[in-house]
């Protein structure tokens, strides 16, 4: 097993409504290590990210992240740990591509200057010209950009955790396949700890370090994991 | 043309009427956007708490506007005559649009974007103003454009209560019958609601396009200039202090009255504001009695048995005593008689009473069963009114009678939709549109002596008042009246220069 895990689940039983969800489910992923779920969709993988971060608290068992169970940590600090990239992307649409990326530095207080630097350095980071991208709407953006942008957005204080949720699964499978390249790249800048959910088994061994499957509320683990 | 020529010569009295409707709707808007959105908010957030709120504010909606005035007028310090009470009326029918298009706006924003926003670490507060509010703001202000247009329509009603705006023109043409008055008003209120329909549809474009964000300085540029608009106009809303306030109900005879009252003593040097059109015999005595208004005419027989609930008094002076122990009590002295008896009158079409030989209300029996009556909403109301008349005359008619404003009832009569109504005996329509007055052969309607009622204490306070209003003891006859009232429905001329003619004969000294 991991020592030392960064995020770890013990124990957890989650249910919602009548519906059990997670059952007595174990998982524990190190620093820098990339992990990737999978799952049908119901599967329950959402909801495992949802814990992570404290929009869910679980029934039963603990979940710790950085050591630290979540009901200890305040929420909000919690969350600004954690990069989050939903597959609905969910950018705002009244803001510029740049300051749906430099938003969370503005939440941190960063000055205007510093904030407009790391927007730019991160849209080069995932791939859009932060001049001809930075001043756009959202709404005038392709999926695939506007996925990239979300990306951007979450790891945009460059926080530790990485939780993503069907990055691309809304996108054509020719952009999908860009955007994991072009996410393995950007990875390698980063090392984060990183949570990745998907319906799709190519996706999760391009992905992840370690591929679990998410199945009647409990986390198996491939014996042979692709090696790369 | 004749619109024309009235907006010219009244200029300034138009830009006052403007502005004071402005400053009623803005008011009323701004309040009612500070209570709604807040409660928008509530409701979008709290189904449960929220779903109440919109049903108290879908029922403030349903209630009439006269009634609803009505109702706030007796309340501590939001009632009585004036501008906060309209202010006040203005706010519940402001609320409704208010709270549900902020509720709709926050509700219909992409979940997605909220969970974004959550997962990023946002608290509720920064949620609320960096997200949910922009990304709601075309729809608040789509609500704030719609309250804005209903206020500007509904506000005409405020000048029922004396709260002025351009409703006045439109409740003195209802009054004078005459149609050029009442565009007057109804033409500008209709503008006003244009272009705030039209720039607020502007703001709205703008922000829902996403382009354009209005940036911190332009906001600020646009509040502060709400704000002088708003301390501008509360500076106009203030009444002066000092001056004799007179009031006058709401149709012509006792807008001349009125008129009377303040010329006269002006005359004598005294600061008077009017508070004319105030509404019917009710309204004006709780305007009295509140000090709301310093002055205004009533008539002997009203006073006794629809303000004091007095039974019916045949005998003039035994009236006058028992009034002015009564209004003594209360703090009011009821002055000598102005002369005329302005007594109810039973009223016809000449020709019906020319064909059907009509000339006394016993006649009327003879019709009951085909005609139909109409009166005023006092006339039909009050106990020395419809049912008495009923009684004493032994009448029935066989249709219920129909209850209009006291303005509408000649027009009505003159093209027919009623045969016979109650009137004044000294209105300037009965000859205007052809009338006849019924006799009242059994001596039904008591005596209706114009007294002016005046505040005990303002009379102490100012001595010339009451040296200057006697000088109107016995003064005005009922052929001058009539004149008078002629003077205004039936030549259009102004009040104030048919007053003001009147007084240089009479007060010729």
């Amino acid at each position: 097993m991991v020592s030392d895990p960064v995020v770890s689940l013990v124990g957890v039983r989650f249910t919602y409504g009548s519906h059990l969800v997670l059952d007595d489910l174990d998982l524990a992923v190190g620093a820098g290590e990339s992990l990737a779920l999978v799952g049908r969709s119901g599967a329950g993988k959402s909801t495992v990210l949802k814990l992570i971060n404290r929009l869910l608290l679980p029934d039963a068992g603990s979940v710790s992240v950085e050591g630290r169970d979540t009901r200890d940590w305040d929420p909000i600090r919690l969350r600004r740990r954690i990069g989050y990239v939903l597959q609905e992307i969910g950018l705002f649409p009244h803001l510029t591509i740049e300051d749906n990326v430099a938003l969370v530095p503005r939440l941190e207080g960063w000055p205007l200057e510093r904030r407009r630097a790391r927007a730019h350095e991160l849209l080069e980071l995932v791939g859009l010209a932060p001049d001809e991208f930075g001043g756009r709407w959202p709404r005038e953006l392709s999926g695939g950009q506007r996925q990239r942008v979300g990306v951007a957005r979450a790891i945009a204080i460059d926080p530790p955790i990485l939780l993503m949720d069907e990055p691309f699964g809304a996108l054509d499978s020719i952009t999908r396949q860009e955007l994991q390249a072009e996410f393995l790249r950007i990875r390698r800048h980063l090392r984060q700890t990183m949570i990745v959910v998907t319906h799709d088994m190519e996706e999760a061994h391009a992905l992840g370090d370690r591929v679990g499957a998410l199945e009647a509320g409990r986390v198996t683990f491939a014996r042979t994991a692709l090696t790369r | 043309m004749r619109l024309l020529s009235f907006w010219m010569s009244h200029g300034e009295e138009l830009a006052a009427m403007i502005e004071r409707h402005l400053f009623l709707v803005l008011w009323s808007t701004t309040i009612a956007t500070a209570i709604g959105l807040p409660a928008g908010i509530v409701a979008a957030h709290r189904p449960r708490v929220g779903r109440p709120l919109l049903a108290a504010a879908s029922i403030g909606q349903t209630i009439p506007s006269l009634a609803l005035l009505g109702f706030l007028l007796p309340l501590p310090f939001i009632g009585g005559i004036g501008p906060r009470i309209a202010i006040v009326a203005l706010i519940v029918y402001a609320l409704l649009p208010i709270i549900r298009s902020t509720a709709a706006g926050l509700r219909s924003i992409d979940p997605a974007v909220i969970d974004a926003g959550v997962a990023m670490g946002m608290t509720p507060r920064q949620l609320l103003w960096l997200v949910e509010l922009p990304l709601a703001l075309p729809s608040i202000v789509a609500g704030i454009r719609i309250a804005t247009i209903v206020g500007i329509g509904t506000a005409t009603i405020a000048a029922a209560i004396g709260a002025g705006g351009l409703g006045e023109y439109i409740f003195r043409g209802l009054s004078m019958v005459d149609s050029t008055v009442i565009l007057a008003g109804a033409i500008p209120a209709a503008v006003l609601a244009l272009v705030a329909d039209g720039a607020l549809t502007w703001v709205e474009r703008r922000l829902a396009s996403g382009r354009q964000r209005p940036s911190g300085s332009m906001a600020i540029a646009a509040a502060a200039t709400l704000l002088a608009i708003l301390v501008g106009t509360a500076a106009f809303g203030s009444t002066g202090s000092g001056a004799i306030v007179v009031g006058s109900k709401n149709f012509t005879e006792q807008v001349v009255l009125g008129e009377l009252l303040a010329q006269t003593l002006e005359r004598r040097g005294v600061r008077v504001t009017r508070r004319l059109n105030l509404g019917g015999s009710f309204i004006c005595d709780r305007a009295i009695r509140s000090g709301d208004i310093d002055a205004y005419v009533e008539y002997t027989g009203t006073a006794l048995t629809a303000i004091l609930k007095q039974p019916v008094e045949k005998n003039p002076d035994a009236a006058l005593t028992t009034l002015r122990n009564a209004y003594g009590r209360a703090g009011l002295s009821v002055l000598p008689p102005l002369g005329f008896n302005n007594t109810f009158a039973m009223l016809v079409r000449r020709t019906d009473a020319e064909a059907l030989g009509l000339s006394t209300i016993d006649d009327l029996r003879r019709v009951e069963a085909q005609w139909r009556p109409g009166f005023g909403y006092e006339f039909a109301e009050r106990a020395d009114g419809y049912a008495g008349l009923l009684n004493a005359y032994n009448l029935r008619f066989s249709t219920p009678p129909r209850a209009m404003e006291l303005n509408l009832v000649y027009r009505a009569l003159a093209v027919g939709q009623v045969d016979v109504i109650a009137g004044d005996a000294t209105s300037g329509l009965i000859k205007a549109l052809d009338l006849r007055v019924l006799r009242d052969n059994r001596g039904y309607f008591p005596p209706y002596y114009a007294v002016p009622i005046v505040r005990s204490a303002v009379l102490l306070a100012h001595p010339e008042l009451r040296e200057a209003l006697d000088q109107l003891t016995g003064r005005v006859s009922e052929d001058d009246m009539r004149a008078l009232n002629a003077a205004v429905d039936v030549e259009h001329r102004d009040v104030a220069v048919a007053v003001k003619e009147f007084l240089q004969i009479t007060l010729r000294e």
